[in-house]
């Protein structure tokens, strides 16, 4: 079970060809796109139900079915907005990076269609700011588009009006949440909103907004033009679709790779990334959806279905399928503690217990890298992980205690070794 | 009314309450630092944590979450209890923990909330986090260590004073609240913050290390800095007023204080008559004030009296003035033959003949709800901060708002017509076309407008756009005028207002001038009147005067007082006079035993209910009943560019100039000197 050439989506993933609107429309983007429109908004959402597609921006929400809970006719006169989350920050994950690069008219064209379809009157791209090289293809393609009479102005000859902004982002994580996000585009300072009201009853400006991942919406056309059924036909049930995995860490071949969903992780590595580095055996641990999700155990996750479901089951998840392998060379706790920096660094500082717990984790992280703790401290930093996760307006404080949380459940020996270690020392050096 | 049980109790909420209101409603108490009342809500403190089904297996914001029918919340169980304990922890990791050199200490939240949610010890061992002080004004002191981020302060200045003063920087842990690039607060609504502030991030600077809560007397007063009767509450230690805070009172002042009002306290300590002065008629110091005898000054001034034959003598209210004492003043002038009684000391003479016609008819809570509203001659923000407020509320609500003077920085979106008075007769299309489809008009007339003659004018255009009008079922009356001074309603309904205002009294050359703490008075047109100055501050009234009687200020005395809207209030005696000063009434009843005249009062008790037999409005507290809306008369024309009178808002009365505080404000905040202490 693999995914085979003619069922790829992106087609130009590694810019072997231009990314350019010819070479674009030879792989057949923008292909009456009109005809797409033409099925209606209401037959789109159905499509993009039917394909099973959930969002890839980490959290697995049914694409379609957020979709139709934007308004189908504004009352008081209010737009609708898309944006599209092009923030990608997590750490681990590349994969709108590369779509946005060498294939951007993918997400263009999905950006007319998925705006069409919930009746919005434009599309903001919201990309992070380091993203320079990838923010000029996309304008590049933008204008391409707008001069071809694709979008702006009776868009494809629809007779629908709709424009695409890009926004450049200042370089902070937190905004790649979607309030945060909308906060950000606002003018304002990141820091996510309380839902409700949700985006989609007051998101932009106050305006109705969806908030879609980048691949989210680049998928789109072509599940239209080939059906639902042909992309429900991958993975398992409710885990449908293909995926681009990002696998990096110590294989042989780091690399970005489209690929059927549920595919198991052995056959993942193996076919696309040349194995681990120092063979299967050499496989300590691998974090299966980017920074904030919880590692794997090697033992545990060799066999497992990357999707959703599976990666749950395992008390992880697949978040943006940035997969982080990791061999015995690694030294976890300092993984670990890099990850807690990380969110410490990121945490926009709004809800107490994120502000004030991220700093906690990180500092006690930081001393049992070399085992400067009590073997009491272990516990302690569970509950702070437990006090932070789910009390806090956005899910950063989850994605900061889940790392750790991680850790404590599979790595308490190796924990435990360094406090014992460090006080055998100190007991040394005392005598 | 959606339904919801609360630790099992059924209760209904309101249509679009809180889960954290309906629990209240319930008689929990849920915790809370970012919620408040007044501001919008953030939900980052998340502190008022409860349990929610249906919904997320997790705690919930009881601040943010809407109530909905059917919601089984709980606030006591151990999930609750867990999150709001480890909450209160991380809000204690990161504090100082400071609280013996706290100025917050005994009416600090988190002080409080760590009793109920605190861990006996700490589990945290590392080093804690350390701000660096920001600069904030002469009023508003920071100590940013203890910081809990709840932004109740941003919020405040966002949404109620409506300037971007204060901020948040950076982010996470490294967040810190400032202003602007350090700049002093401005706003006259800045000191708020402090009161908002659950910790002791924010604390007041004149009052800092001055005195614990617990030491303090608390007196129910009324705020005489401007005629808006802001409630307050007095705490005073020992003969000392040490400050002034807002009470709540939906109706005045909601629980706002502008900073005159808190502030000027200090003042009361400072420049104070403590004793009676006379100016020596002969000798060495001829000319100087010498001290004298309560006798000595009551011979002094009957003999003048007498002198200038019957009725020869005049009463000239001034701006804090209580009603009692104006009542005293007009019985023992009534015995003596005399009506002379005025109050507009700087010379206006607006037809006072009706209240509604001088009152803030629509009241503060109601022009709220004005869709369009005309202001003539008020720069707000320096008249009555706390009316200004409710206009930015008015204004965010959809209100169009027109003003006519000089262009003066509002906090709400307006629209400036020009400076003319004129202007009233001539009216540009749209702004008549606003007021003829208002379904809530309102005119608001301020000192500016009176002084050129706008009050007539503007109540021709009451009439005609029909200002006072029944909506639905409830009478509402769009005309307002405000005043600056404290004790101007009251001193109406007392009949201090000649019909040609002060120059009646200039023109009778009264043989003495009794001033009642009056100190915009030009005394230079008393020349041959002896000038009897009764007040409690050596300001330009007690310079001028011939005899000085050192009375009360309205701390030191109870009394009545009718703010702008004709709202009839009562404040207490927080504290005693110093030195040889009396209450105001005391010295007038004993200056009627030395003219030998009963005025038919002996104690305090006696003189109100003369008072309120004699005006019936000021016996009950609340709205007077101002009478119906008067015509107005088509001439004189008002004309003539606006000015507003209050050059200075730090220091538009005798207690304000005394006071350090308000000087070091005018200094920093309006003359733009650099804090002294930068410079050396």
């Amino acid at each position: 079970m693999s995914l085979s050439d003619k069922d790829r989506i992106f087609t130009n993933l590694y810019g072997f060809q231009s990314a350019g609107l010819k070479a674009a429309q030879a792989r057949g983007d923008w292909d009456d796109t009109k005809a797409l429109l033409a099925k209606g908004q209401d037959a789109i959402i159905e499509d993009v139900k039917a394909s099973g597609l959930r969002g890839r921006g980490g959290a697995g929400f049914p694409t379609g079915m957020k979709w139709s809970f934007m308004p189908k006719e504004s009352k008081d006169g209010r737009p609708s907005f898309l944006v599209i989350n092009a923030d990608e920050s997590e750490p681990g994950s590349c994969k709108d990076r590369e779509i946005m690069r060498h294939d951007p008219h993918k997400l263009i064209e999905g950006a007319l269609v998925a705006g069409f379809a919930m009746r919005a009157r434009a599309a903001y791209i919201y990309i992070r700011g380091e993203y320079i090289r990838e923010a000029e293809a996309l304008q590049a393609a933008i204008d391409e588009a707008y001069d071809a009479g694709l979008i702006g102005k009776n868009a494809c000859g629809s007779g629908y009006d709709y424009d695409v902004f890009l926004h450049r982002g200042a370089g902070a994580y937190i905004c790649g949440e979607e309030t945060a996000l909308i906060e950000s585009l606002e003018g304002k300072k990141g820091q996510p909103r309380l839902k409700p009201p949700f985006p989609a009853g007051a998101g932009l400006y106050g305006c109705p907004t969806t908030v879609n991942n980048v691949e989210s919406i680049a998928v789109v056309p072509t599940i239209l033009r080939r059906g639902p059924a042909w992309f429900d036909g991958f993975g398992r049930e409710k885990n449908s679709g293909t995926k681009l995995f990002q696998i990096s860490g110590h294989v042989e071949k780091p690399c970005v790779v489209e690929e059927e969903m549920s595919i198991p992780f052995r056959e993942l590595i193996e076919r696309h990334c040349g194995g681990i580095r120092g063979g299967w055996d050499n496989l300590l641990a691998v974090i299966p959806g980017g920074s904030s999700v919880p590692l794997v155990p090697a033992e545990q996750i060799m066999d497992t279905p990357m999707d959703f479901d599976g990666l749950k089951e395992l008390g992880s998840g697949l978040g943006t399928a940035a997969v982080i392998v990791m061999d015995k060379s690694t030294d976890i706790v300092r993984a670990i503690s890099r990850i807690s920096y990380f969110y410490k660094h990121e945490s926009c500082g709004q809800c107490t217990p994120c502000r004030e717990g991220t700093g906690w984790m990180w500092r006690v992280m930081k001393r049992l890298e070399t085992g400067d703790a009590d073997i009491d401290e272990i516990d302690m930093l569970h509950t702070v992980t437990k006090q932070v996760e789910g009390h806090t307006i956005c899910a950063l404080g989850d994605a900061a205690a889940w790392p750790i949380q991680g850790l404590i459940r599979h790595f308490r020996p190796e924990l435990e070794r360094r406090i014992a270690e460090r006080a055998n020392t100190l007991q040394e050096a005392a005598e | 009314m959606p339904k919801v049980t609360v630790d099992g109790q059924e209760i209904d909420a309101p249509e679009g309450a809180t889960v954290l209101q309906a629990c209240e409603l319930a008689g929990k108490e849920i915790p809370r630092f970012c919620y408040h009342e007044r501001l919008s809500i953030a939900g980052n403190c998340r502190m008022c944590l409860v349990e929610v089904k249906p919904g997320p297996p997790k705690p919930q914001a009881s601040c943010a979450l809407p109530a909905t029918e059917g919601q089984e919340i709980r606030t006591d169980s151990e999930m609750v209890r867990a999150a709001r304990e480890g909450v209160m922890e991380f809000l204690l990791i990161n504090h100082p923990l400071d609280c013996p050199i706290c100025d917050q200490g005994g009416e600090c939240d988190l002080q409080d909330q760590s009793m109920y949610y605190g861990r006996g010890a700490t589990r945290y061992h590392e080093n804690k986090r350390a701000v660096t002080e920001k600069y904030m004004g002469p009023l508003i002191k920071t100590i940013m260590t203890r910081c809990i981020h709840c932004t109740r302060c941003v919020r405040f200045s966002e949404e109620i004073a409506g300037v971007d003063e204060i901020g948040a920087l950076y982010r996470g842990e490294d967040m810190q609240i400032t202003t602007y690039l350090e700049q002093a607060a401005q706003h006259e609504l800045s000191a708020n913050v402090i009161d908002l502030c659950p910790v002791g991030a924010l604390t007041s600077r004149p009052y800092s290390f001055e005195a614990r809560p617990w030491e303090l007397k608390k007196t129910l007063s009324i705020d005489v800095s401007d005629a808006v009767g802001a409630n307050i509450r007095l705490d005073s230690r020992g003969r000392e007023v040490m400050r002034a805070l807002p009470r709540i009172n939906d109706d005045v002042n909601e629980e706002w204080l502008s900073d005159k009002a808190r502030y000027q306290v200090d003042g009361l300590t400072r420049r104070r008559l403590d004793s009676v002065w006379m100016r020596a008629v002969s000798g060495e110091r001829a000319g100087k004030l010498k001290q004298a005898s309560w006798q000595d000054a009551f011979d002094a001034i009957v003999k003048a009296a007498r002198q200038g034959g019957e009725g020869s003598i005049a009463a000239v209210a001034g701006d804090l003035v209580d009603c009692e004492t104006m009542f005293a003043a007009k019985r023992l002038l009534a015995e003596l033959g005399s009506d002379k009684l005025e109050g507009r000391q700087t010379g206006l003479d607006y037809d006072c003949s009706s209240l509604a016609g001088i009152a803030f008819n629509s009241t503060f809570a109601g022009i709220e709800t004005a869709d369009a509203i005309l202001i003539v001659g008020s720069q707000v923000r320096h008249e009555a901060p706390l009316i200004n407020v409710r206009l930015r509320k008015a204004a965010k609500r959809g209100a169009k708002i027109f003003l006519i003077g000089p262009e003066w920085d509002t906090t709400f979106a307006c629209e400036f017509l020009g400076e003319d008075a004129g202007l009233l007769h001539d009216l540009p299309g749209h702004v008549a076309d606003a007021f003829k489809d208002a379904a809530r008009p309102a005119i608001i007339v301020g000192p500016g407008g009176l002084a050129a003659n706008a009050l007539h004018p503007a109540l021709v255009l009451a009439s005609e756009w029909n200002l006072a009008r029944d909506i639905d079922g409830e009478a509402w009356n769009g005309f307002n005028v405000i005043h600056t001074a404290a004790a101007r309603m009251g001193a109406v309904m007392l009949g201090y207002a000649q019909k040609g205002g002060i120059k009646d009294v200039i023109d009778a050359a009264p043989a003495v001038l009794l001033s009642l703490g009056a100190d915009s008075l030009d005394y230079s047109k008393f020349e041959n009147s002896l000038k009897v100055y009764i007040g409690h501050h050596g300001d330009a009234g007690a310079h001028a005067a011939d005899i000085i009687l050192p009375a009360a200020s309205y701390a030191e005395k109870d009394g009545t007082y009718v703010n702008t809207e004709g709202r009839v209030q009562f404040a207490e005696k927080a504290v005693f006079a110093p030195g040889d000063a009396r209450e105001d009434w005391t010295i007038l009843r004993a200056l009627a035993d030395a003219f030998g005249v009963t005025v038919g009062f002996d104690s305090f008790a006696q003189l109100q209910s003369a008072m309120i037999e004699a005006v019936p409005a000021l016996g009950e507290e609340g709205l007077a009943p101002l009478g119906k809306l008067p015509k107005g008369k088509k001439t004189p024309k008002a004309k003539g560019a606006i000015t507003y009178p209050i050059a200075d808002p730090y220091l538009t009365n005798p207690i304000a100039r005394a006071s350090e505080t308000m000087q070091r404000c005018s200094a920093e905040l309006v003359h733009g000197e650099d804090l002294l202490e930068a410079a050396e």
